[in-house]
Order: structure tokens, then C-alpha cells, then sequence
């Protein structure tokens, strides 16, 4: 099991880990189940500026194509290189060599959710 | 008003492998039990296991009937050969693309579009002298798909029939393991393997049959998702995405199907339009960056939209991203450059023939 301490999600399935100065984000293992095999991503430059919740890629499976939101506002650092040649990362380990950004001078999102009340609304969803 | 999807005999079985189930024609269907990639490569490599029960069959006696809504010449097929086949409107668009069973009794079955079958058999009791000269026995059947290059090994291994003997796009009747199946040596995939019908009551025992002793040539159930990429590197049109009513079948490359030296519905109009030259043509492409084209992108040249995309995704075996598109036939050269806008670019494509793949030593 991945730990999953401090990570927090938004409502649009993106989790966010800040470690110091650092903002990680990829997508949760709900997210990528209900994706089904990732082929192709469309990453943001480094350098470029995320307002919490903006739009900062797309996100392809066999099924479809997906926007990919910003949990937190900051400055795009570095985009996960290794998913150009292994999209498949994201399936096989969303919470680790599956991420997909780093953004420094974060600005918060009060918005986000906790572990348990992200997979309460999980719950919520995939009833609803 | 709910319509509840249809439920085919292996819905159950479906569910206890961990299947995720997807609403298709009418039908609750597995999309897939593992990845859509191991499925997909399990078919290229070993074999895979469709249930296909979805699909519509019209049994048909009156061959006046068959040669009437057929583009094929169905008085040259015998008993037991199989032909693709469209079914056209009086304006030569495309009701349906469907297999012509030549059975031996003389009769014929189609097997249809499982969102189509309602439709068809509609359309040809409209064109029937008989009230009874069709017969939908499409709830009755169920089929099973057995796809790969260890197909033919493991059906034979499970039948008394010399499978040798049974051509591409032939048919014997016979057991496999001890259900009594049609046996049709056909498939959407690119690969050699079998299609089997047999009555509802034993599907389930049949589908399990084939999963137990495929388990040493590495068997593995595939869902639509695999279906769909499958079909596509081996250029084979998926009804309602790239052809339908309003597309008729020299635009969508079927030329081959038409016997236009005898009458049937759509022939005048297919041949009006052919004196008059297309105005679009169905290619294949591959993208040559990673975007992904998607039924419905655009086909642009010099900013302007040429045409549409109507099936595009990646082709896992070759490695590569790939598509077919309607373009004017100007455009239609292998080789030629297209540009697919996606989310406002042109991304680049080049033309190339279809189909995208070949098995490697067809039989």
C-alpha cells in the first residue's frame, strides 16, 4: 500500500502532496481505474503558472480524453518525463512513478479533501 | 423511460471474472477484465475469448429476398461460405454491414450489428413477400469469439471436427466440447480463430470450456475495448463510427462488397454516384506525433476543414497512433499529408493503406 499521508485530492479525482517547498500532483487510484489504460499525456511547460483548480493538461486512455485540473495554484517546476515513453506509470502507480507535476510557490486550496472524505465521495459517486 | 440493457448468457460470468461492464447496442457488455493492452496483445500472441452474444441473427429462406437487400451476389456462395456483405437504403447509404451465412438447407442466416438488429429485420420484412420470410433468432443464440494464433490449436483440441478443412470464411455444424455450435472460421480482430454459436442454455458451459483448456496456451477473455483496437489496426469498419445511413459504401472503401451487375436496393444510387465521382473517401492515417486522434476531430488543410475523423486511437502493436478518416479523394493517396485538429492544433498525419496490420503468416 502507498502511503498516503498528507495527500489530498480534489473533487476532480488529482491528489496533491506538498513536501517543503514542493507540490506533487498526479491522479488517484480511482481515477486511473476508471480512465482504464493510459496512452498519452499533454503536460504543461516548466515555468508555467497554475491558478488552484486551472485546466494543466490532458489526460488519454484507449476510452477517451480527459482535462487534468490543478489541485493547488503554483509554478510548474518539472513534468514527469518518464510518462512520455511509460503512460502506463500512471495506471500501474498513481501515487508514485505515475505523478505527473511539481509546482513550487504553492498557493493552497482550503477546497481539497482529506483521504477519508475523498473516498467518502468516491463512495458518493460511484453510487449515485 | 428506462430502458434496462439486454443481458447476454455470460452476463454472470462476466461479473465473477471482474469484468467492467459498458452499455453497447442495447446490451450490458465487458469492456474489460484486465487492461485493454494485455487483452489486446493476448489476441496478437495467444488467444482471446469474446462473447459476442450480443450480436443480431436473421434467418432468411427466400433467396429472392437475400439477392434483394444484399449488395453480394448471394447465388454464388455455397453452402457453407460466408460473405461480408452492407445492407443499403434506397440512396445507397448503409443500413448495416452484416455476414451472409449460405446454410445447408439453402436458407441463409445474417449475422447483424447487435444495435442494428431490430432495425434490419424491420427493413427486410418491409421488402418480404411473406410475412415469415425472416426470422429474428438473435435472443436465442449466443456467440463466442475465439481470436489468436493458438485459436484454431485449442478449438481443435475440443472438437471431433477436422477444423483443416474449415476455410476462412467457412462453416462447419458441430460440437465443441460437447455443445453443439455453429462453427465459423471468421472474426474482427486480424487474427485467424473462430466464432461459435450455440443455444443460450449452453453458453456458459461452452465459454468455460474454452477458458479451462485455453489455460496452457495462455487464453485470456477480452472485452469491447480490445474488440474496438483491434478491429482497427486490421481496417475493419465499425458501423456508426465510420460509415452509417448517410455514408455509402464506395466512400467507406467497400466496393469489393458490391455485385453491381445485379439488382438490389441502392445499386442505381451507388452507380449514379459513381458516375459522378466521390466526394469523399474513408483512409487510414497514423499520426506522426503521440496525440491521439478521435472520431469526430477534424481533418485540416491550411486551417480549413477537409474532413472527419470517424475512428482513431493507439495501435499497441505497432506502436504508433493511427486513425481513419473521410478526406476528399484528392487527399486519399497513400503518403499524403493530412493535418488532425486536436484542441486547436493541426496535429501532422500522413496517409497510409489499409489495413494498418496484417497477421504475420495467414493460413
Amino acid at each position: 500500500m502507498p502511503d498516503l499521508t498528507g495527500m489530498r485530492f480534489a473533487e476532480t479525482h488529482e491528489w496533491v502532496k506538498q513536501d517543503g517547498e514542493t507540490a506533487t500532483v498526479g491522479i488517484s487510484e480511482y481515477a486511473q481505474s476508471q480512465l482504464g489504460d493510459v496512452i498519452y499525456l499533454e503536460l504543461p511547460a516548466v515555468g508555467q503558472q497554475l491558478d488552484a483548480g486551472a485546466r494543466l493538461g490532458v489526460i488519454e486512455s484507449v476510452k477517451a480524453a480527459s482535462d487534468l485540473y490543478s489541485p493547488v495554484g503554483g509554478e510548474v517546476t518539472e513534468a514527469n518525463a518518464e510518462l512520455k515513453d511509460h503512460p502506463e506509470y500512471v495506471n500501474q502507480d498513481p501515487y508514485g512513478k505515475g505523478w505527473i507535476i511539481k509546482l513550487r510557490a504553492v498557493k493552497d486550496n482550503p477546497k481539497l479533501l482529506d483521504q477519508k472524505a475523498y473516498d467518502a465521495f468516491v463512495e458518493g459517486q460511484s453510487h449515485s | 423511460m428506462v430502458v434496462t440493457a439486454a443481458r447476454t448468457p455470460l452476463y454472470e460470468e462476466h461479473v465473477r471474472l471482474g469484468a467492467q461492464m459498458t452499455n453497447f447496442g442495447g446490451w450490458v457488455m465487458p469492456l474489460q477484465y484486465s487492461t485493454i493492452r494485455e487483452e489486446h496483445h493476448a489476441v496478437r500472441e495467444a488467444v482471446g475469448l469474446f462473447d459476442l452474444s450480443h450480436m443480431g441473427e436473421l434467418r432468411i429462406g427466400d433467396e429472392a429476398l437475400v439477392q434483394r437487400v444484399l449488395s453480394r451476389d448471394v447465388t454464388r456462395l455455397r453452402p457453407g461460405r460466408i460473405q461480408y456483405a452492407v445492407l443499403c437504403n434506397d440512396a445507397g447509404g448503409i443500413i448495416d454491414d452484416v455476414l451472409v451465412y449460405a446454410m445447408p438447407d439453402r436458407g441463409y442466416l445474417l449475422v447483424v450489428n447487435a444495435g442494428n438488429q431490430d432495425g434490419d429485420f424491420d427493413w427486410i420484412r418491409k421488402h418480404a413477400q411473406a410475412a415469415d420470410a425472416a426470422r429474428n433468432v438473435g435472443r436465442e443464440w449466443a456467440l463466442i469469439g475465439v481470436q489468436g494464433p493458438r485459436a484454431v490449436d485449442l478449438v481443435q483440441r475440443l472438437t471431433p471436427s477436422d477444423l483443416a478443412s474449415v476455410k476462412y470464411y467457412a462453416f462447419v455444424d458441430g460440437t465443441v466440447a460437447d455443445v453443439s455450435c455453429v462453427i465459423s472460421r471468421t472474426g474482427y480482430t486480424g487474427e485467424d480463430g473462430f466464432e461459435l454459436f450455440c443455444g443460450n442454455a449452453d453458453a456458459v458451459r461452452l465459454w468455460r470450456a474454452l477458458l479451462e483448456e485455453g489455460r496452457s496456451d495462455g487464453i485470456r477473455p477480452a472485452g469491447l475495448g480490445a474488440r474496438d483496437t483491434l478491429r482497427l489496426e486490421a481496417g475493419m469498419r465499425l458501423y456508426g463510427n465510420d460509415m452509417d445511413a448517410q455514408t455509402n459504401p464506395l466512400e467507406a472503401g467497400l466496393d469489393w462488397t458490391l455485385n453491381l451487375e445485379k439488382d438490389f436496393i441502392g445499386r442505381d444510387a451507388i452507380m449514379t454516384s459513381r458516375q459522378r465521382g466521390l466526394a469523399r473517401q474513408l483512409v487510414g492515417f497514423k499520426m506522426l506525433d503521440r496525440s491521439i486522434p478521435r472520431h469526430g476531430y477534424r481533418i485540416v488543410s491550411d486551417g480549413e476543414g477537409v474532413g472527419t475523423v470517424t475512428s482513431g486511437n493507439v495501435s499497441f502493436t505497432l506502436g504508433y497512433n493511427i486513425g481513419m478518416a473521410y478526406v476528399p479523394p484528392a487527399m486519399s493517396e497513400p503518403g499524403t499529408r493530412l493535418g488532425v485538429d486536436i484542441r486547436g492544433a493541426a496535429a501532422p498525419a500522413e496517409v497510409v493503406p489499409l489495413p494498418f496490420y496484417k497477421r504475420p503468416h495467414p493460413k
